[in-house]
């Protein structure tokens, strides 16, 4: 059963140079209790689409269904199946974490007498019970995502929007925050949705969505997605590139791709493969690599790019720090 | 709309009103600063005025000038508070807050709603919190004035609070604070008569001090106070609550048309 399906959604945007199109003709289906991914550098319309979805936008064309109801003509019903945490913070710093939660609670009409047990287990999920009664601006940028996500919970969702929920968290946080992901899987009868851009996370999901230029480019399981890659990816960075590119392609009849300064190629069985390779070569090897194939080489693959995390990141990074000082 | 969708957009207005109520009361600073900035007009501007050009004032006043300001300066209490209160959307939006409470499942319009009255209830109280400088300008309150007080603040502060909301729905940064001030707050202020008698001014000054809201409910809050009005409060009271019908209902479709 589908509690997501959406059909040739499309969003432009008017900006002061005309049109952008945000989200181009997308259509998908989510599966009730999935895991489900949205993969894509910045920019890609990842946010765009959940805004849609939970009805903060309207669609420019198309139509999407949630839990069975029409976002545009049911926003209400459409609001009370899900639960978001937004990429942007969107606590009240001022309140304490309990009240945060119990303003969610009414306006998300969960009834007086479940609201004070309901709002205790959320807190206790996210390990945040003790801090019930400190005000939210005393808390860490993990505690605060995690506050979010205990929000979000609160109403019973259908559905779970995580929108990039580890960004600008450092790795142990992030490896925390996903512990809750999998536990509440294990615990509820909830969908997540959740978009990144980090390759390793969308591999945790059941499937995966690549968005590009607002564009889905690929969905499947990460595993289906990597049969895609015909076996192992080998990078090398050698002394004349445009002749080492040449030769291989030519040698092997494979395709390679370049990337920052390194090429990249597919091979069946690369622990054999490599020594043959390394001994034949006509051209000077710096250094060469043998992986299994990640999503980042599904993605590189079918966009000719990189998704470039470290970049992203500490443009994001920047960013938040930016909004934090403001205050 | 069916009547749980009725009971869900009363329990958001009470919700959104709450969280404003709770705030001010636990913003003490804020609370004492919106005491002591009129306290400063009223002690320091007005005795400055009333004692040095005394003499421009003699044949409008009946009583000294600090008396008369004083219901002025109320309704500059009120109409602070209210814009503030108001302006606090334009915060919200900036942390994301707002953005929380446009998702949840309550119509939007309901969101104006709960602010105009969040605003008007925060306002009654600095109001009346002015109400304790009476005896220092020889003013006498009793307690029917107290009673007749309380609904005519909160009649203008919604009205006020209300003309601010759609002052700051669309507004995305802290940025237009300003504009709101200079250009709406301030003239507002100055040409309700709140510091000097309305009648005996320049013709281009009367235009503004009429379609000015504030001016009727200053009036009004001098009627009550003084006895000193200009129009019949009944047709204050009325002036103010048809503006304010219409920025609340204003307020409302630019809600209800989302962010
Ligand atoms: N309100 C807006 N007005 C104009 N352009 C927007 C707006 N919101 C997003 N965009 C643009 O739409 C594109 C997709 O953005 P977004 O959905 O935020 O991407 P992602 O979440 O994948 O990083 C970007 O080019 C972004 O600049
Ligand atoms: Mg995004």
């Amino acid at each position: 059963m589908n509690i997501i399906e959406v059909v040739n959604l499309s969003k432009n945007f008017k900006t002061k140079k005309g049109f952008i199109t945000a989200v181009k003709d997308v259509s998908f289906n989510v599966k009730r209790g999935e895991l489900f991914g949205f993969l894509g550098p910045n920019g890609a319309g990842k946010t765009t689409t959940i805004n849609i979805l939970c009805t903060l936008l309207a669609p420019t064309s198309g139509r999407a269904a949630l839990n069975s109801y029409d976002i545009v003509s049911n926003p209400n019903e459409v609001r009370q199946s899900i639960g978001l945490v937004f990429q942007d913070p969107s606590l009240d710093e001022r309140l304490t974490a309990r009240e945060n939660l119990e303003f969610h609670a009414m306006l998300y009409n969960v009834p007086k007498s479940l609201r004070n047990d309901r709002i205790k287990y959320v807190l206790k999920m996210v390990e945040l019970y003790e801090r019930k009664d400190d005000m939210v601006n005393t808390f860490s940028g993990g505690m605060k995502r995690r506050l979010e996500i205990a929000r979000g919970l609160l109403h019973y969702p259908k559905v779970l929007f995580l929108d990039e929920p580890t960004l600008g968290l450092d790795p142990q946080t992030r490896s925390h925050i996903w512990e809750y992901i999998h536990q509440l899987r294990k615990k509820e009868d909830i969908t997540i949705f959740l978009t990144t851009h980090y390759m390793a996370e969308a591999e945790n999901c059941d499937r995966v969505a690549i968005i590009d230029y607002g564009e889905i480019i690929a969905i499947d399981s990460p595993d289906n997605l990597k049969k895609q890659i015909g076996g192992d990816v080998v990078s090398l960075v050698a002394e004349e590139k445009a002749m080492a590119k040449k030769t291989i392609e030519k040698e092997y009849s494979v395709s390679v791709m370049e990337d920052d300064g390194k090429l990249y190629f597919e091979v069946k069985e690369g622990e054999t493969f490599l020594p043959k390779f390394i001994k034949k070569a006509d051209f000077k090897i710096l250094s060469i690599s043998l992986r299994r194939p990640t999503l980042e080489d599904v993605f590189l693959k079918l966009t000719g790019r990189h998704i470039r995390e470290e970049a992203a990141e500490a443009d994001t990074a920047l960013k938040i720090h930016a909004r934090r000082l403001r205050k | 709309m069916g009547p749980d969708e009725m009971n869900r957009n009363l329990m958001g207005i009470y919700t959104i009103w709450l969280r404003d109520v709770r705030r001010f009361w636990r913003d003490k600073p804020r609370i004492i600063g919106a005491t002591i900035q009129p306290a400063l007009f009223l002690f320091l501007l007005g005795t400055g005025l009333g004692k040095g050009i005394i003499g421009a004032f003699g044949k409008d006043l009946q009583g000294d000038y600090l008396s008369f300001i004083y219901p002025g300066i109320i309704g500059m209490s009120i109409l602070f508070t209210s814009i503030f209160s108001a302006i606090s959307i334009i915060w919200d939006r900036e942390i994301g807050f707002l953005k929380e409470v446009m998702v949840a499942p309550i119509s939007r319009w309901a969101v104006a709603v709960g602010k105009a009255f969040g605003g008007s209830t925060v306002s009654v109280f600095q109001g009346c919190l002015m109400l304790i400088f009476a005896p220092f300008v020889n003013v006498h309150i009793n307690l029917i004035m107290v009673a007749t007080l309380i609904p005519l603040i909160f009649l203008i502060a919604f009205s006020i609070t209300s003309l601010g909301i759609v002052a700051a729905a669309r507004m995305r940064s802290m940025q237009g604070f300003q504009v709101i001030m200079n250009f709406l707050v301030l003239p507002m202020f100055f040409l309700s008569g709140a510091m000097f008698p309305i009648t005996n001014l320049p013709k281009w000054m009367d235009i503004f001090i009429a379609i000015n809201p504030l001016t009727y409910g200053v009036d009004a809050l001098r009627g009550v106070i003084l006895g000193m009005n200009n129009y019949p409060i009944i047709m204050d009271v009325g002036l103010v609550a048809g503006f304010g019908i219409v920025m609340i209902a204003v307020a409302m479709v630019i809600f209800g048309k989302g962010e």
